[in-house]
């Protein structure tokens, strides 16, 4: 890439955020809107660095919950996929209720898993898997469901086993779809954690809720900026692994030649 | 391309026993209506009849993809053990293998180790002259190219029965007249037996030896015919005056294409 078709590339995206930053900046020392609503974005930077080994250590407490509950729930996920994928039966009787489990808020859950789990890890963990497993079930199962007829033929005509089917062609012909499902559950599983941390305790999460309680809103928006950047770096560490895998085959993943 | 006749690598083709088979579905009704026909092994058949004639769908029960309603069908790999092979209308590769990995698969399903695999594999892409593509990914192959990876998967097992079912159809016509030459002497080399499946009368004349004609559907044979040309063929012979005789012969057997309702 030239710096020309960098600067193309970035600027667009780049622009709306510089203006909005001054304009905030300038919103607030005018004095046009209260700073105890929208802090100007100085004190956001400021509070980055003034309380950078608390939020860096908070960060990390996040992150690492975030991805233990994706590691769960993709292991679940993948695993009760692949049973439901093998039996029509199975299908019909259990899908139904992962459907409806998804549609149940876990803000609401959470005080049910503190009673089971108690305060601090196990329930944020839980609660960043159980947010994260539905994208990994519907996308894995819909990848499962819709290899090439033909292709199955051709096992089928060599006398293949189930667990060759399995391995050998349907799992790597659903590796897209698994990893569309994967990047989706990984900004999912951030939001499960830090919801979990305001009722379990700990992390991110929980600097947001004390940093309310304290009326300092700037502490509030660092919190919440260092959320959405966890975010981001677990679906680029997804897209990175999915880019290894796919790179070669799909086109989804290939560079244009 | 050069066409000499290379020595026979082994002799073992199947016989096919098909007697009154019949096969229904759901949507269409009756799509083949009591077939009976024998081949002998190591022939070069092809099964040639209109769309919906049945011709694919009776391939499939020959592959043992389907079973027949009923009738008997007996394949009979003289006392060797029954190997198959089959070329798809498309070449059906695994996207995610390299040409030379997609070419193991028959092998690798059956237990064989990779590198006694792979040994095999390789010979397999030297006879369709794909070998220098072994590493290649179907997403950089031609359509030939695919096909030629295709017929020479099916051929890893060094199948006595090989079925193909309209593998050239998609293919543009000097890749196909190519193709079909290549598969012409590869079984002169191997003298499996060959179901060949078309919709194409010039196609089934220069490949096979016999040509078994089905109607619309429900499909019954209507014709069965032995091809009068010498056993290579050459591109010259496409042009020749017996072949074009042979061709008019069988195209005066094919059912008349059916009007549009």
């Amino acid at each position: 890439m030239t710096a020309r078709a960098r600067l193309a590339a970035f600027l667009p995206p780049l622009l709306p955020l510089i203006f909005s930053i001054g304009l905030a900046e300038t919103a607030v020392r005018l004095q046009w809107v209260p700073s105890y609503l929208i802090p100007a974005p100085s004190e956001v930077f400021r509070s980055l660095l003034d309380d950078r080994i608390e939020l860096g250590a908070a960060a990390w407490e996040t992150l690492s919950s975030a991805l233990v509950g994706l590691l769960l729930s993709f292991l679940a996920g993948t695993l009760f996929s692949v049973a439901l994928s093998s039996s029509d039966l199975a299908r019909r009787a259990f899908y139904p209720y992962a459907v409806f489990f998804q549609t149940v808020p876990i803000i609401s859950i959470a005080p049910l898993l503190v009673i089971w789990f108690g305060f601090g890890r196990p329930t944020v963990i839980a609660s960043a898997a159980i947010v994260s497993v539905f994208p990994i079930i519907a996308s894995t199962l819909l990848g499962l469901k819709s290899t090439e007829p033909a292709l199955l033929d051709l096992f089928k005509l060599y006398s293949a086993t189930g667990r060759q089917t399995l391995w050998m062609l349907r799992i790597p012909f659903a590796l897209p779809q698994i990893f569309s499902g994967l990047r989706i559950a990984s900004g999912l599983a951030v939001v499960g954690a830090i919801v979990g941390e305001f009722i379990g305790g700990g992390g991110l999460g929980s600097v947001v809720d004390s940093a309310r309680t304290q009326q300092r809103i700037d502490r509030v928006f660092a919190a919440v900026l260092i959320s959405s950047i966890l975010g981001l770096v677990l679906v680029g560490a997804v897209n990175f692994v999915s880019a290894l895998s796919l790179g070669h085959w799909h086109a989804s993943e290939r560079k244009p030649s | 391309m050069n066409s000499t006749p290379q020595p026979v690598e082994s002799a073992s083709g199947a016989a096919i026993a098909c007697e009154n088979i019949s096969r229904s579905f759901a949507g269409p009704g009756v799509v083949l209506d009591r077939i009976s026909f024998q081949v002998k092994p190591g022939e070069f058949v092809a099964l040639l009849g209109p769309s919906g004639s049945g011709k694919s769908s009776l391939l499939r029960l020959v592959a043992g993809l389907d079973s027949a309603d009923g009738g008997r069908l007996a394949i009979d790999a003289a006392g060797g053990a029954l190997a198959r092979g089959f070329v798809f209308q498309e070449p059906t590769l695994m996207p995610w293998r390299s040409v030379l990995r997609n070419t193991t698969l028959p092998l690798e399903l059956a237990g064989w180790t990779r590198a006694d695999a792979q040994t095999r594999a390789r010979e397999e892409l030297r006879r369709v002259r794909l070998a220098e593509f072994a590493g290649a990914y179907p997403h950089e192959l031609s359509g030939g190219m695919k096909m030629r990876a295709s017929v020479a998967r099916a051929l890893t097992t060094r199948p006595n029965l090989l079925l193909l079912d309209e593998p050239f159809a998609a293919l543009d016509e000097p890749t196909r007249h190519g193709l079909q030459m290549q598969l012409r002497e590869i079984w002169s080399a191997l003298r499996m037996t060959v179901l060949f499946v078309t919709h194409s009368v010039t196609e089934a004349v220069f490949l096979a030896d016999r040509i078994i004609v089905l109607s619309h559907r429900p499909g019954r044979i209507v014709a069965d015919e032995r091809i009068a040309l010498a056993p290579v063929r050459f591109t010259d012979l496409r042009t020749s005056v017996e072949y074009l005789n042979e061709v008019r012969r069988i195209g005066a057997a094919m059912p008349a294409a059916e009007e549009a309702p």
